[in-house]
Order: C-alpha cells, then sequence, then structure tokens
C-alpha cells in the first residue's frame, strides 16, 4: 500500500501538478485583481466600525475615481502603443475652464463642444509633434502640460470659475440615475467602449502591434504613425471629458482640476497589468488598477491619516505596483 | 585524450520534465574547429549554453583541462577561457570598436582616468595580430555586419578566451566576409586556439571543421573527422530516416509572352536602388542574386513601400500601382518575407494567432460588420495554417518568442500566405532555418509557381537560388548588372565568380 502511494507521488502529484500550473501563469497580469481583494477584505473588516462598506462610502469610491478611471482608459491605449502622455491632468484643468467659461456664457451644448474642442486641440497638437516632427512623446507631453496649465491659469486669473448650470452639473458628476451616479455611468461607458476597442476592433489589434513592434507592424502594412496620431487625440479628448468631469462634480473650472493626475493615471494603468513599454494592455486591469487607488485613498482617510502621510502611502503603493507589474520582460 | 581542452560527459538536461539533451558527449581538442551540427530544436544551443554557464546540466560533467569545473555563472565559464560570438550582437553602437573591445577593462592614465588613447593602441595591435584591418576609432555603428562579428571576436580575444564559440557567423556575412572570417578562423587555430562552429551552412562546414559532432532530438548521433564524410552522408545523420532532398531545378518552359504580373520601371529608391527595371510573369520564380549591400533587400523593401521611392514605377497586371506604404502594395496583392524575422517578421510578445491575422486586418479582412475582428474566423485559420505548415506549437495561443527559429519563419510565412498574394517577394527565407524547414519552404515556393503565382527571392545560398529559380537578376550598386536564365548558368563556381564581378 504504501509502495503504491510513493510510486504514483513520483508520477503526478495533483500538488505538484497545481504548482506547475501556478508557475505557469503569468500571475502579473493578475497582481492588480489579487491586490484588490486583499484591499478590499483589509478595510472591509479593519475599517467596518468606520462606515467603509455603507453603500454611500462605496459609492463615493466611484465617485472619486471616475475621472483617473476614464483618463486612465485612453492612457491604456497609449502605453499600449509605447508612448506617454503627461498632460492629461493638465490638459483636464484646463478643459474644466473652457467649459465653465462657454457654459455661463453660451449654455449647455456650447460648453460641452468648448471642452471636448480643447481636448481635440491638444491630442491634434501632441499627434503631430510625436508622429510628425518626431519628438518623444515625453518630452512633447511634459512641455504641453505646462503650456495647458498655463493658459487655463492665465484666461481665468487663476480664479475659479464657477458653473451654475444645473443641467451641466448633473450629467457630469453630481447627478444620480435611479441609484448610480452619473460619475459611475460615465466610468460604466469608459470601461466597455475601452475593451472592446482594444480587444475586438482593428484599431486596438493595430495599437498593440504598433507598440509590441513597430517595425514589424510597419511591414504588416500598418500605419503606426497614424495610430499614434489617433491615439493621442482620443487620450486628449478624453482628458478633456475628465476636465469636464471635475467641473461638474465641484460646479467650476479651475486650472487645479487634474493637476498631478497623471501620475495616478499612469500608476492605475501599469497596475492594471498594462506594459509600460508597450504592446500589451488590459482596459479590465485599469479599470481595477484606478478603483484600487481609489480605494486606497479613502481607507487611508478613513483611518485619519493626514493627506500628507496619504502621499507617501500611495508613492509606495505605485513603486510596488510598478515593481510587480512594470518590469520588462526577459528574454 | 590529454589534448582535449573541453570534455562534456553524460550531459542531461530538461526543460518542464522535457527531455532536451540526453546523455550527450561532447569533446574539443586544442586548435581544433569542430563543427556542431543538428536541427534547429537538436540541442545545440542548450549544450552551448551549459557550455557557458547560462543553464546548468541535470546530470554529466564538464572537464576543463582534465578539472572538472560546474559554472554558476557566464562570468565563471568566460574566466576559463570559454567566449561566446552571438548570433545577435552585444556590441554597444555607440561606442567606438576600441571601447568596444576593452569595455569594463579600459586602459587607465596616472590620474586614473580612462586612457582612450591607449586603448586604440592595444586595440590596433590585437586587430594587426589578427590580420583584420579595422579603424578602432569608428563607432561600432559605422560597420558593417562582418566587422561587427569581427570586432566581436576581437573582444573575445582581448579577454584571453581559449575556447570560441561561434554560432551561425556567417548568416549575415557576404561572401568576401566570409572568407575575411575563414582566414582568421585559421590563425586563431595555429595561435592553439580551439573553436566550436555552429552553422546549417554544408560548404563552409566542409571548408574550415576538423571535426563534426551531429545532435539530433537531444542525443548524440556521429562525432568525426570530416575528411571522414561527404555532404551527403552528413545531411542524412542530421535528418535521420528522413531522406535528404537533393534540391535540382526541373526545369519547366514559361510562357513570358503575355502580361507581366509585375513590372518594375527605372526604379530609384536612395540610396541603394538606382534604376532598376525588370518583370516578373505569373508562375515564375526570379532569385536576385548579390552581395550585401548590392541593394537587393532594399529593392524588395521599395517594392513593398516600405521606403519612399523618389522616381520609376511598379505595374501590377499592367496597372500602375500608388507605392506608399506596405498597405497600399498588401491591397495589389504583394506580400513581402522580411529579411529579419525577429525585427521585422514578428511581434515577439504576441501570440501566433495574433501575428497571424495582422495583415489581414490592415486588409479589412476576418471583419464583421467591417468593425470589429472575427477571433472566431482568425482562429479557425490560423489553426488551419498551422496544420498546413506543420508549425511546431501546441497551440496558436502560444507567443512566438517560445517557437524555434524554423517555426517562427513558417509563422511568416503563414501570415503572409494567408493574404493570398499574387506576387511574393521573399528575403532570405531560409537564414537561420534548419534543413528540414528548409526543404518545405523551398517546396512551398515550387508549389506557389505552379498555382500561376510569381515569386521573387534574394537569397546569399547560391545552390538554393539555383535550384528554385527560373531566372536570376545579379545585382551590384544598386543596379542590375546581369539577367541570366537558368539555362544559361551550369556550375555553382562560375556563378559565384559572375557575383564577384570577375
Amino acid at each position: 500500500m504504501t509502495e503504491h502511494t510513493t510510486s504514483s507521488e513520483h508520477k503526478s502529484h495533483p500538488l505538484n501538478e497545481a504548482a506547475k500550473f501556478i508557475r505557469h501563469i503569468y500571475w502579473r497580469d493578475y497582481v492588480v485583481y489579487i491586490t484588490f481583494l486583499i484591499v478590499f477584505v483589509i478595510f472591509s473588516i479593519g475599517l467596518a466600525d468606520k462606515g467603509f462598506l455603507t453603500p454611500n462610502n462605496l459609492l463615493n469610491i466611484f465617485r472619486q475615481t471616475a475621472t483617473t478611471a476614464v483618463m486612465a482608459v485612453a492612457m491604456t491605449f497609449v502605453l499600449a502603443s509605447a508612448e506617454i502622455d503627461l498632460s492629461v491632468g493638465a490638459v483636464a484643468g484646463l478643459a474644466s475652464v473652457t467649459t465653465a467659461l462657454i457654459v455661463g456664457q453660451y449654455g449647455l451644448w456650447a460648453g460641452i463642444i468648448a471642452g471636448l474642442m480643447t481636448g481635440l486641440l491638444v491630442g491634434l497638437l501632441n499627434g503631430f509633434l510625436v508622429t510628425k516632427i518626431g519628438i518623444p512623446s515625453f518630452l512633447v507631453t511634459l512641455g504641453m502640460q505646462g503650456i495647458a496649465t498655463g493658459v487655463a491659469m492665465w484666461v481665468t486669473h487663476t480664479a475659479p470659475v464657477p458653473i451654475a448650470n444645473t443641467t451641466y452639473t448633473f450629467i457630469f458628476g453630481q447627478g444620480n440615475v435611479g441609484l448610480l451616479p452619473t460619475l459611475l455611468l460615465w466610468t460604466s461607458i469608459a470601461l466597455i467602449v475601452g475593451h472592446i476597442c482594444l480587444k475586438h476592433t482593428p484599431y486596438g489589434r493595430q495599437t498593440l502591434a504598433t507598440g509590441g513592434n513597430e517595425t514589424a507592424a510597419r511591414y504588416s502594412g500598418i500605419n503606426t504613425k497614424r495610430i499614434k496620431y489617433i491615439t493621442f487625440v482620443i487620450m486628449s479628448v478624453t482628458a478633456a471629458l475628465a476636465g469636464m468631469l471635475y467641473a461638474g462634480r465641484l460646479r467650476s473650472g479651475r486650472f487645479q482640476w487634474g493637476q498631478g493626475d497623471e501620475l495616478s493615471v499612469i500608476a492605475a494603468v501599469v497596475l492594471g497589468g498594462t506594459s509600460l513599454f508597450g504592446g500589451k494592455g488590459s482596459v479590465v486591469g485599469t479599470i481595477f488598477g484606478a478603483i484600487l487607488i481609489g480605494l486606497i485613498n479613502n481607507g487611508l482617510s478613513l483611518m485619519g491619516l493626514e493627506s500628507s502621510q496619504q502621499m507617501i502611502v500611495r508613492g509606495a503603493i505605485i513603486i510596488m505596483a510598478v515593481a510587480l507589474t512594470g518590469r520588462k520582460p526577459q528574454s | 585524450m590529454g589534448s582535449n581542452i573541453v570534455e562534456m560527459r553524460s550531459i542531461t538536461k530538461e526543460f518542464n520534465r522535457i527531455p532536451v539533451l540526453e546523455q550527450v558527449n561532447f569533446e574539443l581538442r586544442k586548435g581544433e574547429v569542430h563543427a556542431l551540427l543538428g536541427e534547429n530544436g537538436a540541442g545545440k544551443s542548450t549544450l552551448m549554453k551549459i557550455l557557458c554557464g547560462v543553464y546548468q546540466p541535470d546530470g554529466g560533467e564538464i572537464r576543463i583541462q582534465g578539472n572538472p569545473v560546474k559554472f554558476d555563472s557566464s562570468n565563471e565559464s568566460r574566466a576559463r577561457g570559454i567566449a561566446m560570438v552571438f548570433q545577435e550582437f552585444s556590441l554597444i553602437p555607440s561606442l567606438t570598436v576600441a571601447q568596444n573591445i576593452f569595455l569594463m577593462q579600459e586602459a587607465r592614465n596616472r590620474f586614473g582616468l580612462l586612457d582612450d588613447h591607449m586603448d586604440v593602441r592595444r586595440a590596433l595591435g590585437l586587430l594587426q595580430e589578427m590580420g583584420v584591418e579595422i579603424d578602432p576609432r569608428l563607432t561600432v555603428s559605422q560597420l558593417s555586419t562582418g566587422y561587427r562579428q569581427l570586432t566581436e571576436i576581437a573582444t573575445a580575444l582581448s579577454k584571453d578566451a581559449r575556447i570560441l564559440i561561434l554560432d551561425e557567423p556567417t548568416a549575415s556575412l557576404t561572401h568576401t566576409e566570409t572568407l575575411a572570417l575563414f582566414k582568421l578562423i585559421r590563425r586563431l587555430k595555429e595561435r592553439g586556439i580551439s573553436i566550436i562552429y555552429i552553422s546549417h551552412r554544408m560548404e563552409e562546414i566542409f571548408q574550415i571543421a576538423d571535426r563534426i559532432t551531429v545532435l539530433r532530438d537531444g542525443r548524440n548521433v556521429i562525432t568525426d573527422e570530416i575528411k571522414n564524410l561527404t555532404i551527403h552522408r552528413v545531411i542524412e545523420h542530421i535528418l535521420g530516416h528522413k531522406a535528404a532532398q537533393e534540391v535540382k531545378r526541373t526545369g519547366q518552359s514559361l510562357d513570358r509572352s503575355g502580361r507581366p504580373l509585375l513590372e518594375v520601371r527605372n526604379l530609384i529608391c536612395t540610396p541603394a536602388v538606382n534604376n532598376i527595371s525588370f518583370k516578373l510573369h505569373a508562375g515564375e520564380v526570379l532569385g536576385i542574386a548579390g552581395l550585401m549591400g548590392s541593394g537587393r533587400t532594399e529593392l524588395l523593401q521599395a517594392i513593398f513601400g516600405i521606403h519612399p521611392i523618389k522616381s520609376g514605377e511598379v505595374r501590377v497586371k499592367g496597372e500602375k500601382i500608388k507605392v506608399d506604404g506596405a498597405q497600399a502594395s498588401m491591397c495589389a496583392h504583394i506580400a513581402l518575407i522580411p529579411e529579419d524575422r525577429r525585427f521585422q517578421g514578428l511581434i515577439l510578445t504576441h501570440s501566433i494567432r495574433d501575428n497571424f491575422v495582422l495583415p489581414s486586418i490592415t486588409l479589412q479582412r476576418l471583419l464583421h460588420r467591417n468593425l470589429f475582428v472575427d477571433d472566431r474566423k482568425g482562429n479557425s485559420l490560423a489553426d488551419s495554417y498551422l496544420r498546413k505548415l506543420q508549425i511546431r506549437s501546441d497551440s496558436i495561443f502560444k507567443e512566438v518568442r517560445f517557437l524555434s527559429g524554423g517555426n517562427q519563419q513558417k509563422v511568416v510565412i503563414a501570415k503572409w500566405m494567408s493574404t493570398e498574394p499574387d506576387i511574393l517577394l521573399m528575403d532570405e527565407p531560409t537564414a537561420g532555418v534548419d534543413i528540414g524547414t528548409k526543404s518545405e519552404i523551398i517546396e512551398m515556393i515550387r508549389q506557389l509557381a505552379s498555382e500561376r503565382k510569381g515569386v521573387i527571392i534574394v537569397s546569399s545560398e547560391i545552390n538554393e537560388l539555383l535550384s528554385v529559380s527560373d531566372r536570376i537578376l545579379v545585382m551590384r550598386k544598386g543596379q542590375v548588372s546581369q539577367e541570366l536564365d537558368r539555362s544559361e548558368i551550369h556550375s555553382e563556381e562560375k556563378f559565384h565568380a559572375i557575383l564577384q564581378g570577375a
């Protein structure tokens, strides 16, 4: 009997098989889901008496993360194409300002169009400088960050521009449809559209191919410059949308809305399993990454940490995330 | 046995429980050139990586000059005088030749700062000793592939390497560069340096090797003096029971009176294509020969729209096409199988399927409602090509970087065959591919020709060109220097002479 068991153990022990399977799956792709689960469970237990699990608090997390989440979906495409956009936070701020100014003077639709046009303009400029002139996106968008913030400060004399239009604030931030906040709906739309685009459209495939190996993509007939151009335009328009969501939630436009968001946006994307080096991306992972960051922010403030301490913890988490998911594959 | 500088005995290695090497023996004598042969996947690279300390064997022992050794890292094997010259080069392109040779062992002046002048002098001495003429002050990016390889060997020698492993050293060298390399190898031999030479090119092995060892499926097949063997016998050993196919062109008569499938007129594409005109007819295989830098690759790339053309025109079935980006050429039913599969042909970190469907998507195929990628159709098509071309992989979702070179090349071929091109441009389609795959590719080209497709093939292997082409264009300095019908070429030697411009 004993002999029998030892020999079968040698052949294939189910535990060995399981261990082999675990070693073979790309567990890095699942870091975000595992971390999400762990953090959620810890907060649920540890912060139960502070109201973490109340529906209102949970919906608040969605409200607070909507802007980052929406931008992160577009950033997934940017990183997947092996580029970067550091101007998104500043563009959001600028769009919040232009929208607020135009909504006040010319009404709802004009304001919405003005906000989106702001993004379109910046995106066309970013895309032109990167693909036609050939300046690295890191530098182009770093410069654009300064320009966008500067313009927003200039036209408003650094003062907030209030929005009185309640239809606008309902759609872009404060409203609820049934029990669900509109901000949650915006996040959901970004998730669904982004996921389908990345996984099921030629544009998504071609973006991944461009980031994976631009030369091979070009030899396969892909106009890689056009793909990148489109990606920069989508990114900036989405950033402008996020700025409009800020404007709706905070009932005003101000250059500071979105300031510094580029870091949490990129962190959310990388945390979600998208490669910083291009060629690989997941919109679902990105959304989880964004909400995870919001979850951590929420938990830390419920714990009573000061914003300075929150920044430290957040920075440490971002570094850990990049260490776990963002390393270059070795071949 | 005292003259054996390396002895590897009963080396065993497995990956994921799949044995890659089983009880393999290998020995290297002092001052010999020992060719290591076998199909891709036979275990050659694994064996060499074990010798270099990149992998650790699961069983067996390694002796260097009679002393048992155990390498835990490549640094340890390098310290014992073993150096591998890689197929993909490990030089830093922005540094000079001298800086590369003495990287991490730079000369210092009396202030303890790096002494570049001293290193240039040392490099000159070393290169002269090797009989190689390179200016050590040039940056590596300025050198041709052949010179880069020689620099790489110089780097190894500067570290007192006694054992050199050359992996496919001539894969991207011209004939003259190859001759220079062989001269160097003979010189090193005289100095008592031992060389392990891995190559798929039989003629070279018979020129340069003293002994050969053949591996097949991770086992020893034979080790013998080269003088006891013939090319035919060696190929039989490599392939095993598979019959070694003779590469011979079965003559066929072509009707060249009708409208050509492809016509190139006065094509100029700077810098390497300078006024080229030719015609390709349906059912024809047109070979393009020429030395490295003669503009062969650039010609195919120009036709495929990779580089903007300066003037001239390309006509497909009589109609002028816009040569502007690969997509335009693809729409005219042209496909290019590029020279460098890893860099130009494939996205290594993507799956077979994702690589496979890429050109089809660009051509707006494999879509439903013209908007979404139809993965079900893509999967079944990829699956059918996997079987048709006998690509060895357990699934179409495997990342292509995990495939062997020959199978990677088949994925590139599959992805382009699936677009059903009328005109197939192939740039070195069999480079770095094992013999089995090579004859499959040759067979495929013949098959395409019999289906009335047109094929243009660029190859550095003369016998390969002679075995498939109906007609051969010889290129020199961006121009067609000669156009020969297959029937006009009587021997490989004569053709070599034409190529060299004699």
